[in-house]
This record gives structure tokens, C-alpha cells and sequence, in this order.
């Protein structure tokens, strides 16, 4: 039966069940990568993010949830400004947190 | 977590719930959906615990589903809370108890607005007395109206005529309890037990001869969320997360859902029609849905009452084999009739979960 809106599969996932170690290991060279709340003051203060596609906070969620594929590349976007280091809550060095994500998952900056 | 930080957070998130005298104001959803459940609430205070619980036809609602879908502005919402408060003073009482957990949430926020920023209250005292000539007493304390059957979970125990439990093997029922998000996820100290550890609906859940199960999606939105379900665009969003908490308690088979919240107990038990439309895929045995239920209905049930009296024969998913499962005796040709014997009707069957 169509009643207009339909239903999205299921996105729970068992966070044992995750291939995660290389978040791990950039965790344990950066554990501010734990740290971050997901608030998105980082991308709504981002100049790249206004021109192309640049979300710190997508990133850190994605690699979390081992589904960075999609969100990696945007590190390219980012000019290392460091904006977002100084709206961040959490005091996250953003940049360096950046750069420590480039370097653990292959991404040229 | 260990053990001390656990009883200390606990204890901090223990509520004063007086023993009597309340004003009771009625909740929208379920007045229009279910409106057994809020007369059982009321006989069975009145007429099995001998309590004080005054209403008047006279308030209205809360304003909050307005003001969640942003028709209305908050101090618009606050004075007609005002005006709620002014038939409580009107009437002599202190306490106040709501139905629906959207109002709870809302006066919570209310009262905290007020305490905070006391311009706004004063803001709020003008716009009543330029619109109502009222005037009002903040009350002295608020509770949820499943705070108080918490509070008198055990005296209904007591007189319990079934127990959650089935009577052919003599185990437990498995039940989901869920609770509302407004009820504590935005003032934790105003619920039982908080946001972290609610215990309203699983301390009257054990109380009653059941058992809680804890599954993943426990704490999960049952989807609802005003502009999630409104607007006709989203609505694939709101159906989609009761799908997600469905999915979620499925392997643990439960015999039963409680709620608390009047927005949650009709869209668990719709979208489960919805879903078995869709998907084919339904949640109970050979079939059936898992049927849900208020906690007055529970206690209605257990003090055995006659689930077409509850109102039972309102809801999409069957009952039927809940009942027979506790061994609760209905006379099903009796399920449609009205109240002078006279069959209402005797609506249309949907083909893809199993009705009764
Ligand atoms: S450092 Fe990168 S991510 Fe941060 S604000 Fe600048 S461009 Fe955006
Ligand atoms: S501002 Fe900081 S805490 Fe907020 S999302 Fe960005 S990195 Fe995370």
C-alpha cells in the first residue's frame, strides 16, 4: 500500500561488531578524536565548508561509525585555517586533529 | 559504572509525590484515541484508592503540540499554562497532575523558564489578567500521572485479581516499557529515577508479576516528534525510528509494550499496522502484532476489569492473544458493542497483520 512517505532501513549498528582500528589508532595519537560532542560549531564557522564540502563534525561521526568513505575526501577542502579550533567547546585542536586523520587514513592534504 | 556513583545518582533523581488531593488536566491524544484509559485512571483512584483527584471541564490544552510544531510562540503557550494554574487555584488545590507527557515536559519547562527569568512570569500574571482576569498559585508540586500509579503501584498489586504472568507456564510476561521523551530527557530530576535509569513504567511492570527487558533501542524516540509525523514530507522519518526500535526489540520477543506517553502509545501501535503493509513483517506470534498499552490499561487489566470497558477494542493491534495468555476472561462477541448493547460497527480488517 503506498501512503505517501516511506520506511528507511533500520540504521542501529552493534558498535562490537565495528571495523574500527584505525580509529583507534588515530585516537591513541590524538585523543581529542574522542572528545568531540558532534555540536557542528566546527562546520558552521568553516570558510571551505561555505564553498565546497568541508564537516569536521561528519567526518569524526563517519570514522567513529567505520563509514568514512563518503566523508574522507572532504579533508581536501580544508585550508588548515583553524577557525574551528577556536569555536570548538570541547578545546579540540582541530588542525592538528585534521592533519593527525590525513596522515592514519592515506588522505593527501 | 561502579556501584556507589550509581546509588548516588539514583537517589538524586528520587521524586516527592504527595498521597493526595490533585488536579488533573486530560491529554488531547488520548482523550480523542483512547479515552478509556483516562476514566480508568480516574476510577481507579477514586473508587480503589479512595484518593481526592479533582477535574474541571474547563481547561483546555496545553498549547504543546502548537508550540512544538512552532505555530505558536512560547509566551502564547506559557499563558495558556497560566490559565491551567488559575483553574487549580480556583479550585483550593496544590498539586497538579497531567495525562500526557508533552504537557509534563511542558510545564516542567515552564515553571523552570519562570524560576529562571522571573520578568517572564510577571510577563505571563499581565497577559492572563488582560485576557481571563485570572490569577494563579504556581503549584506546589507537579507529577506526571504515571508518577502517581508508580507511587501506588504496590497498593494495586494488592487488590490484583491477574498478574503479568502466563498461566500456562507460569513465567513472567516480557515487557518493553517505554517512556516519553519529555517525561525526563529534558528535566532528569523532575522524572523517577531520571533519564539516565527511568523506573516509572518498570517499577510498576515488576510490581505487577512481569519482567523488563533491556534491548538496545530501549531509550530510543518512538518516532513521533510533532513536525517529524506532521509534516506529511517527514513522515517517512517518524515511522522509519519506531521501525528501528521495533527491528531492535524483536529478538527478545516481548509479549507487551507499556507507554506512558500518549503520542507513543498511538504510534507504536499504528505504524505497526503501517510497517506489516509495507514490509509484510510483523512483530508478535503467528502474525499478530505486539499489542501496547497505557498503564492505566495494564492496571485496568490486572484488576480485572473488562478490557472493552479499558477501551481495548480501540487499538490496531489485537489484544486478544495477550489476554488469553494471562488467562483473562472477555466475551469477544461484546468487543464492538456501545454502551447500551447496541454494535457500533465492526471495522475493517487489514490484510497483511492478523487481527481479531
Ligand atoms: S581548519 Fe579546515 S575545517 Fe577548520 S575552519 Fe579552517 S578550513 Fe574549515
Ligand atoms: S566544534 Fe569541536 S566538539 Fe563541536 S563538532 Fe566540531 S570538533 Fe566536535
Amino acid at each position: 500500500m503506498d501512503f505517501g512517505y516511506s520506511l528507511s532501513k533500520s540504521s542501529t549498528m552493534k558498535i562490537e561488531n565495528l571495523e574500527n582500528s584505525k580509529f583507534k589508532a588515530l585516537a591513541k595519537l590524538e585523543p581529542d578524536a574522542t572528545k568531540c560532542i558532534g555540536c557542528g560549531c566546527c562546520t558552521a564557522s568553516c570558510s571551505a565548508g561555505v564553498f565546497a564540502d568541508m564537516s569536521l563534525r561528519q567526518i569524526l561521526l563517519s570514522l567513529q561509525r567505520d563509514c568514512q568513505d563518503k566523508y574522507l575526501p572532504m579533508l581536501q577542502n580544508c585550508m588548515l585555517c583553524g577557525k574551528c579550533m577556536l569555536v570548538c567547546p570541547r578545546g579540540i585542536n582541530t588542525r592538528h586533529l585534521i592533519l593527525s586523520i590525513c596522515k592514519i587514513y592515506g588522505i593527501e592534504q | 559504572m561502579i556501584k556507589e556513583g550509581k546509588v548516588k545518582i539514583w537517589s538524586d533523581y528520587q521524586k516527592e509525590i504527595p498521597d493526595d488531593h490533585w488536579f488533573y488536566v486530560r491529554s488531547c491524544i488520548r482523550q480523542n484515541f483512547f479515552p478509556a484509559a483516562e476514566v480508568t485512571f480516574l476510577k481507579i483512584l477514586r473508587e480503589e484508592l479512595g484518593k481526592d483527584i479533582y477535574e474541571t471541564p474547563r481547561h483546555t490544552t496545553c498549547g504543546g503540540i502548537a508550540y512544538h510544531l512552532e505555530c505558536i510562540p512560547q509566551e502564547t503557550q506559557m499563558t495558556i499554562i497560566a490559565r491551567q494554574f488559575a483553574l487549580m487555584t480556583e479550585a483550593g488545590y496544590e498539586n497538579y497532575t497531567c495525562s500526557c507527557v508533552t504537557s509534563f515536559g511542558l510545564y516542567s519547562e515552564t515553571l523552570e523558564t519562570w524560576h529562571e527569568m522571573p520578568e517572564v512570569e510577571a510577563k505571563i500574571r499581565e497577559n492572563l489578567w488582560k485576557s481571563c482576569r485570572m490569577e494563579f498559585k504556581v503549584p506546589k508540586y507537579l507529577a506526571h500521572t504515571s508518577d502517581l500509579f508508580y507511587k501506588f503501584r504496590n497498593d494495586i498489586s494488592a487488590k490484583a485479581k491477574y498478574r503479568l504472568v502466563n498461566k500456562e507456564t507460569g513465567e513472567p510476561l516480557k515487557v518493553v516499557e517505554h517512556i516519553g521523551c519529555h517525561y525526563a530527557k529534558m528535566f532528569p530530576s523532575k522524572g523517577v529515577g531520571g533519564a539516565e535509569y527511568p523506573y516509572v513504567l518498570a517499577g510498576m511492570a515488576e510490581s505487577w508479576g512481569g519482567n523488563i527487558i533491556d534491548y538496545p533501542e530501549r531509550r530510543h524516540c518512538c518516532g513521533y516528534g510533532f513536525r517529524q509525523y506532521h509534516v506529511k514530507a517527514n513522515r517517512g522519518y517518524s515511522l522509519s525510528n519506531s521501525y528501528k526500535k521495533f527491528e531492535s526489540m524483536e529478538p527478545y520477543h516481548p509479549d507487551m509494550i507499556i507507554t506512558n506517553c500518549p503520542g507513543c502509545h498511538y504510534f507504536m501501535d499504528r505504524w505497526q499496522y503501517v510497517i506489516a503493509e509495507q514490509t509484510r513483517k510483523t512483530y508478535g506470534q503467528n502474525g499478530y502484532g505486539i499489542p501496547v498499552f497505557t498503564y492505566e490499561e495494564v492496571a485496568g487489566l490486572t484488576l480485572g476489569y473488562n478490557p472493552w470497558d479499558l477501551g481495548l477494542q480501540t487499538h490496531q493491534v489485537a489484544v486478544e492473544p495477550l489476554l488469553d495468555k494471562i488467562g483473562i476472561e472477555y466475551n469477544a462477541s461484546e468487543k464492538y458493542l456501545g454502551t447500551g448493547g447496541k454494535l457500533i460497527c465492526t471495522p475493517e480488517f487489514p490484510m497483511s497483520i492478523k487481527c481479531c
